[in-house]
């Protein structure tokens, strides 16, 4: 595969002169090449998605847990804190006798690293929300699930959906080196040739600018379910 | 089934309109404390009054009133809403049957005024024209635009905007009864005596009965029909009108808590026409003198008020205006000040105090002079007995 690849720039550097020879940044070869990154940049892109999915989905229940019942708070802190703190290359060769080479171990290991941040976002909203609206909202009849439901978590969700972004920017970074555990995605393209500057500044560009979209996406996203914070007198 | 669940309520709706409310021995004991925070406390309240619970900081007032919609629970007693005990019932149906408003307001942040205001009647299952209309209907009532107000947020409207928005809140589903707690404690002096007017004008109409809670006895004293006054320990110190509290505090506490001002504090509580005034000698120009001097034998001070034909006062006349046959126009001192019969007594006693003569004719609703109010009679007033316990309500009232 390398090979080919070397060999196909080698042919196209009857047009791109000396330029891709001195691995320099050759415009003309990321014009005549960049298709060769749209199937990493969406495997990159999946490898971001779907982490912070399930580790939202896991984050955001275990909170809610914790919620209840205070007393949680810690362990659950102290195991996702102990997860995040490991070196993620030494996480990607740990997994592999478990899970093997490949997307799964990738997938495993970087929704691991979302849990302690959007576990702690999720808390820190449902303690930001003003001791008074829930005294007024128990004081009308609402259920703790309906305080909850109606209350908590809308007003909680500015915090929440800050620590969503700041997961998903990490993510895509740590998505880089995903390919130490055999999964694709943009790292996987930077390491095939991690000398030739064309390829480093497209590749690693691509992975900024998918960082950059899914925040503002998510910005975005924040903006349309709070309209309550832009409003001032 | 949607007219099912909105025809419902409405036909509720005339036994809703006020409940009544007794404690009965009611206690709320924390556990490490040696001291209850409320003890044993018995009172009554008749539907359609408000009893305003005041008190030094960490009498237990407003564990008091929270022990009634069950935010906290009884340790023994019994708290009884017409008729049925609140232990009885599951909290959260319970308080929405229970007006809620507290000093902090409490409005949800993330909800239009609008959607703050139909809290309760979604959870109750009201269907959305109804909700709609409701909405509206309470804007009015405390005095806020819906056009305006509805689409806003909390975080759009001045202090004041929001504590009426809070009132119109806890009484969305029309509750027989409502629980305030400080509703106007955050809100500036000039605009707390505002808003205080306006609730009582509010109550007026809508006749709940009322649990408030407020350390300021100035508030007590002005809102109440009856005030509970607790001491610490969460101990009732008396149980009374406005004007028995005034009258005959029962203890060394109570006094100190009602304030040395007390008998200034009766005046506020009075209007001008609840008192015996002097009567006037109302002459007019032209009329014979013997006549003239005969009704100032007859009135309660020794000289003549001169009035015009429609009986409005125009000054006090010298002695030489009855030196002729017949009374002429000679005017000793302007009739001034000039008081109102629906003047509130201790206003009035403040005109008085400022003008020279420490007397001046009243007037009532046409102009016309009713009578003469002087020191004196203020005086009298506040050596006797009350008369009869004027509520809040009442003082406001317009003629």
């Amino acid at each position: 595969m390398t090979f080919d690849l070397i060999a196909q720039v080698e042919v196209r550097d009857r047009s791109g002169a000396g330029c891709v020879a001195e691995n320099g940044f050759c415009p003309d070869w990321i014009a005549d090449n960049y298709d060769r990154y749209v199937d990493p940049f969406f495997e990159h892109v999946l490898l971001t998605v779907v982490p912070v999915g399930i580790g939202f989905a896991i984050a955001f229940t275990l909170a809610l847990l914790a919620h209840r019942r205070q007393w949680l708070v810690g362990p659950i802190t102290g195991v996702t804190g102990a997860l995040y703190t490991i070196p993620s290359v030494a996480f990607f060769f740990l997994l592999q006798p478990l899970t093997g080479l490949g997307n799964t171990t990738a997938i495993v290991a970087l929704t691991c690293y979302t849990l302690l941040i959007i576990f702690r976002n999720v808390i820190t909203g449902l303690r930001s929300v003003p001791a008074e609206a829930k005294d007024a909202a128990r004081g009308m009849g609402l259920t703790d699930r309906q305080l909850l439901w109606r209350v908590e978590l809308p007003l909680a969700v500015p915090e929440i959906l800050a620590g969503l972004r700041i997961a998903t920017t990490t993510t895509v970074g740590l998505a880089a080196l995903a390919f130490l555990a055999g999964a694709g995605g943009l790292g996987a393209e930077l390491d095939r040739l991690p000398s030739f500057k064309s390829n480093v500044v497209v590749a690693g560009g691509l992975a900024v600018l998918l960082a950059a979209i899914l925040d503002l996406m998510i910005l975005t996203l924040q903006r349309l379910v709070t309209p309550w914070q832009r409003a001032s007198a | 089934m949607t007219d099912h669940s909105s025809a419902a309520p409405t036909d509720e709706k005339s036994d809703r309109q006020a409940a009544t409310l007794e404690f009965r021995g009611a206690t709320k004991r924390y556990e490490g404390q040696t001291d209850p925070a409320v003890d044993e406390l018995s009172l009554e309240v008749p539907a359609g009054e408000i009893c305003v619970l005041v008190g030094p900081s960490g009498c237990g007032k407003t564990t008091a009133m929270r022990l009634v919609n069950r935010m906290i629970d009884l340790t023994s007693g019994d708290i009884l809403l017409d008729g049925r005990s609140v232990t009885e019932r599951k909290p959260a149906e319970l308080r929405r049957e229970i007006g809620y408003a507290i000093q902090q307001i409490g409005l949800f942040p993330h909800l239009t005024i609008a959607d703050n205001i139909a809290t309760v009647p979604r959870l109750l299952g009201w269907d959305k024209e109804r909700i709609s209309a409701r909405v509206d209907e309470l804007l009015e009532l405390v005095s806020l635009d819906p056009s305006e107000t509805r689409e806003r947020y909390p975080g759009q409207l001045s202090g004041g905007q929001r504590q009426r928005v809070g009132v119109a809140r806890a009484l969305a589903v029309d509750p027989p009864l409502m629980l305030m707690d400080e509703p106007f404690g955050a809100i500036d002096p000039i605009n707390r005596e505002r808003l205080q007017n306006e609730f009582l004008r509010l109550q007026q109409e809508i006749r709940k009965t009322i649990v408030f809670v407020t350390h300021d006895i100035d508030e007590a004293i002005k809102i109440g029909d009856k005030i509970a006054i607790l001491q610490k320990g969460g101990k009732l110190a008396q149980f009374a009108t406005p004007a028995e509290l005034l009258m005959y505090p029962e203890s060394k506490f109570v006094e100190d808590f009602v304030g040395s001002d007390r008998a200034l504090k009766r005046l506020a509580l009075q209007r001008v026409r609840d008192i015996d005034l002097w009567k006037a000698a109302k002459v007019r120009v032209g009329e014979p003198a013997a006549e003239a001097r005969a009704k100032i034998a007859d009135s309660d001070l020794p000289m003549a008020l001169l009035v015009d034909d429609g009986e409005r006062p125009l000054g006090w006349l010298s002695d030489r205006a009855f030196h002729g046959e017949r009374v002429e126009r000679d005017i000793r001192s302007p009739a001034e000040p000039t008081v109102e019969l629906d003047d509130i007594l201790r206003d009035a006693l403040a005109d008085l105090l400022t003008s020279e003569t420490r007397y001046g004719p009243v007037v009532d609703g046409r102009g016309r002079v009713a009578g003469v109010l002087s020191l004196e009679v203020i005086g009298g007033f506040l050596n006797e007995a009350p008369v009869e316990a004027r509520s809040g309500v009442e003082l406001v009232e317009e003629p």
